[in-house]
């Protein structure tokens, strides 16, 4: 069974971190990914850019909405996410409307990716 | 190993510094006095110093000292007229219930007026900008006076004195507490950027000094809290990509002795790709909203130079335009300056400097003019003229590693010529 494992944090706490803060952290994260490699557990994982740099498209409403800031609201849940490489934000937009035709209802947000780590596992 | 927890030192600083503008500012509406506000975080903070560590971290530690802060600022208040005090400390480390109610009613809305005003307070249009600075760097980031003044170059007695002089304006000034309308939210969030940025550039043009360098992250700090106020703002976005894309070249900028490395020449893997990215992000989320602005402007010429990855990659025609369109938006002759670099680059040092020719009375005291005034004129192997530019910049210099940088320059001007 695949696990998702969501990162919750305060970003106003992280962000108040020193670079050597954060770096400590991410090399002690790194050790823990590395027992994961080695024991063929670790999927694809990557660190998103703060809220300030997201983008929500509400597809609740006809055409959708382009918002700007993290989707805030608390009715509906997080159901699942898209990994996509888009040339820019127009593109990504581009992309989630797309599938928002497919899927109206709720909303997408569109977090730019900081960090990206691609799937460690040995291919069977 | 230890192991490192929520109530690790360094855990509990960051912490309290994230926390430390909203709980300040809901201070000071409860207080409408700065000096009660300061003091009650303060003694909340250190109440949160020893009993953290103790009970663990709260659920919401802005609550926790807007909460603890008040009680003890009225405490104070209470003693101070003889009144009967406040139960003592150990019976309000268990805040858990009236912290949940604290923290519903710091909504979302409460928190952006309380912040807001804290920094529209700061900037107060009675005060010079320098006082602005020191205040906010002071109140809103938590800079002790020690490092402000450090970081300014002058006597802490001195900057102690212009952030009293400040308090004291402000008093005067009978500042209304009520959060501020939109007209003057629009109005005043232009001064409050302003501060912003010359806080970074204080910073940016420090050279390699880490007293001074900071500067640079408390204003990404300030601008980050900014653009959560202003979620929609593309300026804001902008100001903090600019911010961003300028700060991520700060490893490559100087080297092991403190001289400057000039764009072309650094090393751009050094440049940290994690601000690039986020400041690339953001001012492709401000370019949507097709309302341009100086920063925007900047910082999509920020954008173009980080994009390059190698110096010869970089879009000197797209560079040009945008200094074009800085002109225009906020007509200066440090723009046009700038612009002229671009030139140079794109149409030769002959065009770059007839353009800043004319420059000449306006900038008879600015480093930059000299030294790329002399620049342009000797990639036209106008050596004794140079020179002379180049003897001016030095005499103008602001910081030793721009000096140090011209006479790298001369040096080569001397050894060119066999003397």
């Amino acid at each position: 069974m695949m696990y998702a494992i969501l990162c919750y944090h305060e970003e106003d706490v992280v962000c108040a971190w020193s670079k050597a803060e954060d770096d400590a952290v991410m090399a002690k994260l790194a050790v823990v990914q590395e027992r994961l490699i080695k024991a063929g557990k670790m999927g694809a994982s990557l660190r998103l850019l703060p809220t300030t740099a997201a983008t929500t498209l509400r597809k609740s409403e006809e055409p959708p909405l382009v918002i700007d800031g993290p989707f805030a609201e608390t009715k509906e849940q997080l159901l699942g996410f898209y990994l996509v490489d888009a040339t820019d934000l127009d593109d990504a937009l581009a992309i989630a409307r797309d599938l928002a035709a497919a899927n109206p209802g709720g909303a997408y947000e569109i977090r730019p990716v900081g960090m990206f780590f691609p799937d460690q596992r040995v291919a069977p | 190993m230890t192991t490192p927890s929520l109530v690790d030192p360094a855990w509990i600083n960051a912490a309290l510094t994230a926390a430390r503008p909203q709980a300040v500012a809901a201070l000071l509406r409860y207080f409408r006095d700065l000096d009660t506000a300061e003091e009650a975080f303060q003694e909340a903070c250190l109440r949160a110093l020893k009993t953290w560590p103790v009970n663990g971290p709260p659920r919401d530690p802005a609550a926790w000292l807007i909460l603890v802060g008040r009680n003890a600022a009225l405490d104070g208040v209470r003693k101070r007229a003889r009144h009967d005090p406040l139960p003592p400390d150990e019976q309000l480390s268990d805040l858990d219930d009236a912290e949940a109610g604290l923290a519903e009613r710091l909504d979302n809305s409460h928190y952006r007026d309380d912040v807001l005003r804290l920094l529209f307070i700061c900037c107060h249009p009675e005060l010079p900008v320098t006082q602005q600075i020191a205040l906010a760097l002071r109140i809103v980031s938590g800079l002790s006076v020690k490092q402000i003044a450090r970081a300014f170059l002058v006597s802490e007695a001195a900057m102690e004195q212009r952030i009293t002089r400040a308090k004291g304006r402000i008093a005067r000034a009978d500042v209304p507490f009520e959060a501020p309308g939109p007209v003057e939210r629009a109005e005043r969030l232009g001064t409050v950027a302003a501060m912003v940025y010359l806080v970074f550039n204080e910073g940016y043009s420090a050279g390699p000094d880490p007293d001074r360098a900071t500067l640079c992250d408390d204003a990404i700090r300030l601008a980050r809290l900014l653009l959560r106020l202003f979620p929609t703002e593309p300026e804001i976005m902008g100001l903090n990509a600019l911010l961003l894309l300028q700060h991520a070249r700060a490893a490559a900028r100087f080297d092991v002795d403190g001289r400057i490395i000039l764009l072309d020449a650094q090393d751009r893997t050094r440049w940290d790709r994690a601000r690039i990215t986020e400041g690339l992000a953001l001012i492709d989320k401000a370019v949507r909203h097709r309302r341009p602005g100086a920063y925007q402007v900047q910082a999509a010429i920020a954008a173009l130079h980080a994009r390059a990855s190698r110096p010869e990659e970089t879009d000197w025609a797209q560079i040009d335009a945008l200094y074009a369109t800085l002109e225009y938006l906020q007509p200066s002759p440090v723009v046009t300056l700038n612009r002229a670099v671009a030139v140079s680059k794109v149409k030769g040092a002959a065009a770059a400097l007839a353009m800043i020719e004319p420059l000449a009375p306006q900038l008879s005291g600015y480093f930059h003019y000299f030294g790329a005034r002399g620049a342009f004129l000797l990639e036209l192997g106008r050596r004794a003229e140079a020179r002379e530019a180049f003897d001016r910049a030095i005499a103008l210099a602001n910081t030793p590693a721009e000096a140090d940088h011209i006479r790298t320059h001369l040096d080569r001007l001397m050894a060119e010529a066999g003397i």
